[in-house]
């Protein structure tokens, strides 16, 4: 017992030098640089994937028309307003005739002076033409001269192509007259369809030019999103393939819809493949033209398959692969990549068989000589 | 024989052992602040690995895309997959923002990678949690010290992203977390305005009537649309095929192409010497001042834990002991002092210091063994001084003279 305090100095040095000691060996080979890497790992599943394309795009209707005069003029009237429904034939406003309507009474006089004309040439030729049968009588007992006759004779021709010439004078003053007509008929703006007025863009006594667009009319029934996808990303895109549009005014609703055809053109600035997704269903109420919208488009699923995490694959040296995890090491394996679908999931062709085990999430790049550390989720992803 | 050096410690061994704990929190903040450094040069470098990259093309005669902006069109890098040695080319672009989510926004580095796969340059080369991205639009993967969890929906100007991967030590060579999201949507974001500005500009188009004339019905639309696209990137992230020299490669682009090229190691340059170069110097004169002001304290507690036993050594010296076994007593405890405190300060610098740092602590195993070494040696040279006092020491102190 003598001893003893010494001893109880010694263990409670001890006490404090060993733990720390300890933790000073943790310290250096468990935290920093010299640690082991957490690593999740994954087993290569067999599984059928159901790729999907993914494009945004613009709500837009597949008719539109631009409603406007054929020569410049000033608005007249104008009844139709933005959001009202018209009827095919309906009149929606006209533009100021100005002289048109003058021009027409004065065709219209031109018209009856014409007949007049045409009169007075019919009773010119009708007189020759009696006058020449006469003198042929007369000739005949000669009672005339053949000049006299051949006078006739010549006064009844002209008065037949004088005739002949009001007539055509009255089918050209009638045919202008009618030429005015239509025009004036085309000063009304009227609906060429059944619509939906979705701009008004002049008012009346705003002058307008020729081809300028006075009032807009859309087809309700025929919206369709323009759809943009990755050129990198559309393998598969095809007519017919059932789509989701997203609305970006609806959060997670979407509409059911299908494409209607992928355009022959891509976009080669924006290195894209457009494709035109029509709604199965019109939305009620209408989404507004212009609308950005999200498009999923569903491709048939893929016989199943080994499938593996596209977070496991790695580029290294040139080539892609995973780090497969063999008897508790770890060897990079080059793979060949299949199909992938939006869930992040891929297809392996070559490399990996079913029921291997590779590195999804790793704390760190990896390389062969890496330690591991296997475990549930790596520290500090919230759950 | 009888460790004296053992012997006085056990007597004390409470007061020891607390010095040597407040030795090593000095020594641990010596040790962090090397971890400091090494962590902002490594930051630097892990940016450049990351990216996946052997030589990034940006626009002529800039230090873009890290140092300086650097703006070159989008489609450059049809022409860079072309040139011979080339076996991917991929645009990126950098926009530091604030990203908000839900109420609180956070300083971060967007990076728009180039569609494909998993492995194409510029792409987050490998994650803690979720997946890569796979649609073309409005889907991120961010670093973890961002704070967003899976599923979360940021906001990036006015568009919103779901964040469907996380991924670990991806950071500007600030230190912002990076935020990665489709090219196209990032080039939107560096590009966009608010919708305010976008509306004045328009009402400013329409009212210029060289832009806005009647004669000419469609022009106002083509004029606005072509004020609000932005075809342009960063740089272009490209790898070379293996046997081709990367340094061969760069000269055929920047002669043939009109670009600028860097290798990584001119890239290093640029972010180690140039970017981070005067904050990196920053801490390591603060590096330098801490590890003098560390050396100058140890030399301190030694002299004054000498002094304190000056007249318990004037006694040993009264009894006859040998200087030798003096100058063992003190530089034995000196040196133990000096493990205390290492090994405490490596604890605290590891456990404690670095993981509430908000940027990057990396402790290299060999900063270690150097400040251990630089440690034992501080420990040696400032005994000197107490064993110089100790020797000096007049036995008759020991009995009270």
């Amino acid at each position: 017992m003598k001893n003893l305090p010494f001893k109880k100095q010694t263990i409670a040095l001890l006490a404090v030098i060993v733990p720390l000691l300890a933790l000073f060996v943790y310290v250096a080979f468990r935290s920093g640089p010299l640690a082991p890497v957490s690593v999740v790992l994954a087993t290569v599943e067999n599984k059928s994937l159901s790729p999907a394309l993914f494009g945004i795009g613009t709500v837009e209707a597949r008719y539109t028309y631009k409603i406007g005069p054929i020569f410049a003029g000033r608005v007249k009237s104008l009844k139709v307003h933005v959001g009202d429904h018209v009827k095919a034939g309906q009149r929606l406003g006209e533009i100021d005739p100005v002289d048109l309507d003058k021009r027409i009474q004065a065709q219209d006089a031109a018209v009856r002076q014409t007949k007049a004309q045409l009169n007075e040439s019919q009773a010119r030729k009708d007189y020759a033409q009696i006058q020449a049968a006469r003198y042929e009588q007369l000739f005949k007992v000669h009672s005339v001269s053949e000049d006299s006759l051949a006078t006739k004779q010549q006064e009844k021709l002209v008065a037949q192509a004088g005739l002949i010439a009001a007539r055509e004078a009255l089918s050209r003053v009638i045919i202008e007259r009618e030429a005015l007509a239509v025009q004036r008929n085309d000063l009304f703006l009227t609906a060429p369809v059944d619509g939906l007025v979705v701009a008004r863009n002049a008012n009346p006594g705003t002058t307008v030019v020729a081809g300028q667009s006075v009032v807009e009319l859309i087809d309700p029934s025929t919206l369709w999103a323009n759809v943009r996808l990755d050129q990198i990303s559309s393998k598969g895109l095809t007519e017919g393939l059932y789509a989701k549009i997203t609305l970006r005014s609806q959060g997670s609703e979407f509409q059911a819809g299908h494409v209607l055809r992928v355009e022959p053109l891509a976009d080669e600035v924006t290195e894209e493949t457009l494709a035109k997704v029509v709604f199965d269903h019109i939305p009620d109420p209408l989404p507004p033209v212009g609308e950005l919208v999200e498009v999923t488009i569903i491709l048939p699923t893929l016989a199943a398959a080994p499938v593996i995490p596209n977070a496991a694959i790695h580029h290294i040296d040139g080539s892609l692969g995973v780090w497969q995890f063999i008897h508790g090491d770890l060897h990079f394996t080059p793979i060949l990549l299949g199909r992938a679908d939006l869930d992040g999931r891929v297809q392996v062709l070559e490399g990996l068989n079913i029921g291997d085990q590779v590195v999804v999430y790793s704390e760190n790049t990896l390389n062969e000589h890496s330690r591991i550390d296997v475990v549930e989720h790596i520290q500090g992803v919230a759950r | 024989m009888i460790s004296l050096a053992g012997r006085d410690i056990m007597h004390s061994w409470g007061k020891f052992v607390f010095t040597g704990m407040g030795l090593g929190l000095l020594i641990g903040i010596t040790l962090s602040m090397a971890g400091i450094y090494r962590g902002m040069v490594d930051d630097a470098k892990m940016l450049l690995d990351n990216s996946g990259a052997d030589l990034w093309v940006v626009q002529k005669d800039t230090l873009g895309p890290y140092a300086e902006p650097s703006s070159i069109y989008d489609d450059i890098w049809r022409g860079l997959r072309g040139v011979q040695g080339v076996t991917q080319a991929a645009n990126i672009t950098y926009l530091t923002m604030q990203v908000r989510q839900g109420k609180r926004d956070v300083r971060t580095m967007v990076t728009g990678i180039s569609a494909g796969e998993s492995g194409t340059p510029g792409w987050p080369p490998f994650l803690i949690a979720g997946r890569q991205i796979t649609r073309g639009h409005y889907e991120a993967v961010a670093d973890i010290t961002a704070g967003f969890k899976l599923g979360d929906r940021i906001q990036l100007r006015r568009n919103h992203f779901t964040v469907v991967g996380l991924t670990r030590r991806m950071v500007s060579s600030s230190g912002d977390p990076m935020v990665f999201i489709p090219l196209k949507d990032a080039q939107q974001a560096q590009f966009l305005k608010d919708n305010d500005a976008i509306h004045q500009q328009r009402r400013r188009t329409a009212e210029n009537p060289a832009f806005n004339r009647p004669q000419v019905p469609g022009l106002l639309n083509s004029v606005i649309a072509s004020q609000s696209s932005n075809p342009y990137i960063n740089a272009v992230l490209v790898r070379v095929e293996s046997g081709y020299d990367a340094e061969q490669v760069a000269k055929i682009i920047g002669r043939w192409k009109r670009l600028t090229v860097y290798t990584r190691i001119q890239m290093e340059e640029i972010l180690v010497g140039k970017l981070i170069a005067t904050s990196a110097k920053q801490i390591f004169m603060f590096l330098v001042i801490l590890s003098l002001v560390s050396a100058a304290i140890v030399a301190f507690i030694i002299y004054t834990l000498t002094l304190g036993k000056i007249r318990e050594i004037a006694v040993l010296k009264l009894l006859g002991t040998r200087n030798r076994t003096i100058i063992g007593l003190i530089m034995q405890q000196s040196i133990a002092l000096g493990l205390i405190g290492f090994v405490v300060g490596k604890i605290s610098a590891t456990l404690l210091m670095a993981p509430i740092f908000p940027k990057y602590v990396l402790l290299q195993p060999l900063d270690s063994v150097i400040g251990f070494i630089a440690v034992v040696i501080i420990c040696i040279l400032s005994s000197i001084v107490a064993i110089n006092a100790a020797l000096k020491v007049d036995p008759a102190e020991g009995i009270g003279g």
